[in-house]
């Protein structure tokens, strides 16, 4: 194609969308609702997910050694662990940190724990964490099995709750944004199939002194472009303003404080989805209903 | 020029529009088709510009074998035909000017080329006085001389018209015919689908009849042969 003649389209493109000016608005504003939609639960998706990343990071196995164990066994059950494939980090915790631990958490009462030093109750401990999550299991399972190992616990029932959960809502999320996608293809498609017929005639005569198929559809082609990224825009302003707004109330809310996503990169990660998703829509739109037309 | 071996049309409804047409029109002949109305005429015209496609057979136009074209292969063909309808076809919006600069534009025609074509070919049509007037400012039979210049723009070796004067009062046909004997003068191939008895007996030319899909008469300087 020659550069004159893209001029050209996307000259007859531009004008195509004022001539036809109530029908784009239309068409933008079905974009605009859709991915705004969209970009609600885009938000909301990718907050989800790094809440359960977060969560999931922070599970782990706590293998606690029986009373027997000397320092030899110690040993023996640390090589075996960090021998094993999943295991991503193995932390030895012996009895006095663990103590430590505990006085810690018993703050003012710690006097109950006083005089334990000499006859410690407590149990030798590796803190066990797997490389993938949703290893935890079968990695507890393997550890019981293991020589002077008298328990392991990793909040069992629990970690698969919450990652069937995680899953479940990460797929969710995905059908919703196809859905509302293909919706918003249809509505694009049938608007520019409207002003397609309105422009039935020109395209007859283009046909007709022997303009080739691609000539003819450039335009609707930048027209559809044009619609799809220009439905992206107020979406991403309403969105990026919004989440704004909604990470200074988390802020000052204790139990959401730096649970959520930061605002950079974010922002643009969301924007870039947006507007490819609606050039996407709108390339697709029009080049679907042009499609019918070039048919004689 | 234009040839067609055995040509058959049978639409998706059943109904065999053409049965069997065999045609040999050489290069710079007038030719009128005539016969009823759903005689077959329209198709006959519709398929020499690959509006439609036939069942069976061959259609070889100015070196392309249109039966057997490509898809995309079919604007190279309609750029060596002019087509000019009953209904005008021009568009409302556009200047008389912009109407036949159109036609340059969509084939990609170097822009210095268009300007010059366009007024000279309005010359000959006799309307660069009304180059910018809209085509509901001019009469019946002017609107169809643009629609000729539109047609006539690109070069085309040949001119296909369905029932040119059908919305003509007797006087401007003549004016449109007598463009249409200028251009065939030139050399350019006209084949014309119509119903007007008089010019075809006045303005004797071959004449091809079609009816029932088939073609009943083939003679030079034929005469219209139909009732009024």
């Amino acid at each position: 194609m020659k550069l004159r003649t893209l001029g050209r389209h996307i000259r007859e493109g531009v004008k195509n969308i004022s001539r036809n000016g109530w029908m784009t608005f239309a068409s933008v504003s079905a974009v605009t609702i859709t991915l705004l939609i969209l970009g609600v639960f885009l938000l909301l998706a990718m907050n989800v997910d790094y809440i359960a990343k977060t969560v999931e990071r922070q599970v782990e196995i706590n293998v606690s050694l029986d009373l027997l164990a000397d320092e030899d066994a110690i040993k023996e059950v640390e090589g075996k662990l960090r021998s094993l494939s999943n295991v991503d980090k193995v932390t030895f915790v012996p009895k006095e940190e663990g103590l430590e631990k505990l006085r810690e958490s018993f703050k003012e009462q710690a006097y109950l724990l006083d005089g334990l030093e000499e006859e410690n109750p407590l149990p030798d401990k590796f803190v066990v964490k797997a490389k993938k999550p949703q290893d935890t299991a079968a990695i507890a399972a393997q550890i019981k099995t293991f020589e002077h190992v008298e328990s392991v616990v990793y909040g069992e029932g629990h970690v698969e709750k919450l990652f069937v959960i995680t899953d479940i809502i990460r797929n969710v999320g995905l059908v919703f944004i196809i859905l509302l996608s293909f919706t918003a293809m249809f509505l694009i498609a049938n608007t520019i199939k409207l002003t397609i017929v309105a422009r039935r005639r020109e395209i007859e005569i283009m046909k007709l002194v022997g303009a080739t198929n691609w000539f003819i559809r450039w335009p609707f082609f930048i027209e559809g472009l044009i619609m799809g990224v220009s439905g992206a825009l107020i979406p991403i302003i309403l969105l990026s303003v919004g989440y704004y707004f909604l990470l200074e109330a988390a802020r000052t809310t204790p139990i959401f404080a730096d649970t959520l996503l930061p605002l950079f990169p974010l922002v643009y990660q969301v924007a870039l989805i947006l507007v490819a998703i609606g050039a996407f829509i709108g390339i697709w739109g029009s080049l679907v209903s042009v499609r019918r037309f070039l048919r004689v | 020029m234009i040839e067609m071996f055995d040509v058959w049309k049978t639409y998706p409804n059943g109904t065999h529009a053409l049965k069997g047409i065999n045609v040999r029109i050489e290069k710079s002949e007038f030719v009128y088709v005539v016969g009823p109305s759903g005689a077959g005429k329209s198709t006959f015209i519709k398929l020499m510009y690959r509006e439609e496609k036939p069942t069976k057979g061959q259609i070889f136009l100015g070196g392309f074998n249109v039966s057997r074209i490509k898809e995309s292969q079919i604007p190279l063909v309609r750029r060596s035909i002019g087509v000019v309808f009953q209904d005008f076809k021009l568009l409302p919006t556009l200047t008389v000017y912009e109407n036949v600069a159109f036609a340059m534009e969509v084939i990609e025609a170097p822009k210095k080329q268009i300007k010059p074509r366009v007024m000279d070919v309005l010359g000959l049509v006799k309307l660069k006085h009304k180059a910018k007037m809209l085509p509901n400012e001019l009469s019946g039979g002017e609107q169809q001389r643009v629609a000729l210049a539109r047609a006539l723009v690109n070069n085309p070796g040949i001119i296909i018209a369905d029932e040119p004067t059908g919305n003509l009062d007797p006087d401007t046909s003549w004016e449109i015919m007598n463009l249409f004997e200028e251009i065939n003068q030139r050399g350019t191939t006209v084949v014309m689908a119509t119903h007007n008895r008089e010019i075809v007996n006045t303005m004797r030319k071959r004449v091809i009849a079609i009816e029932n899909g088939q073609i009943v008469r083939d003679e030079q300087r034929g005469e219209y042969g139909y009732e009024a």
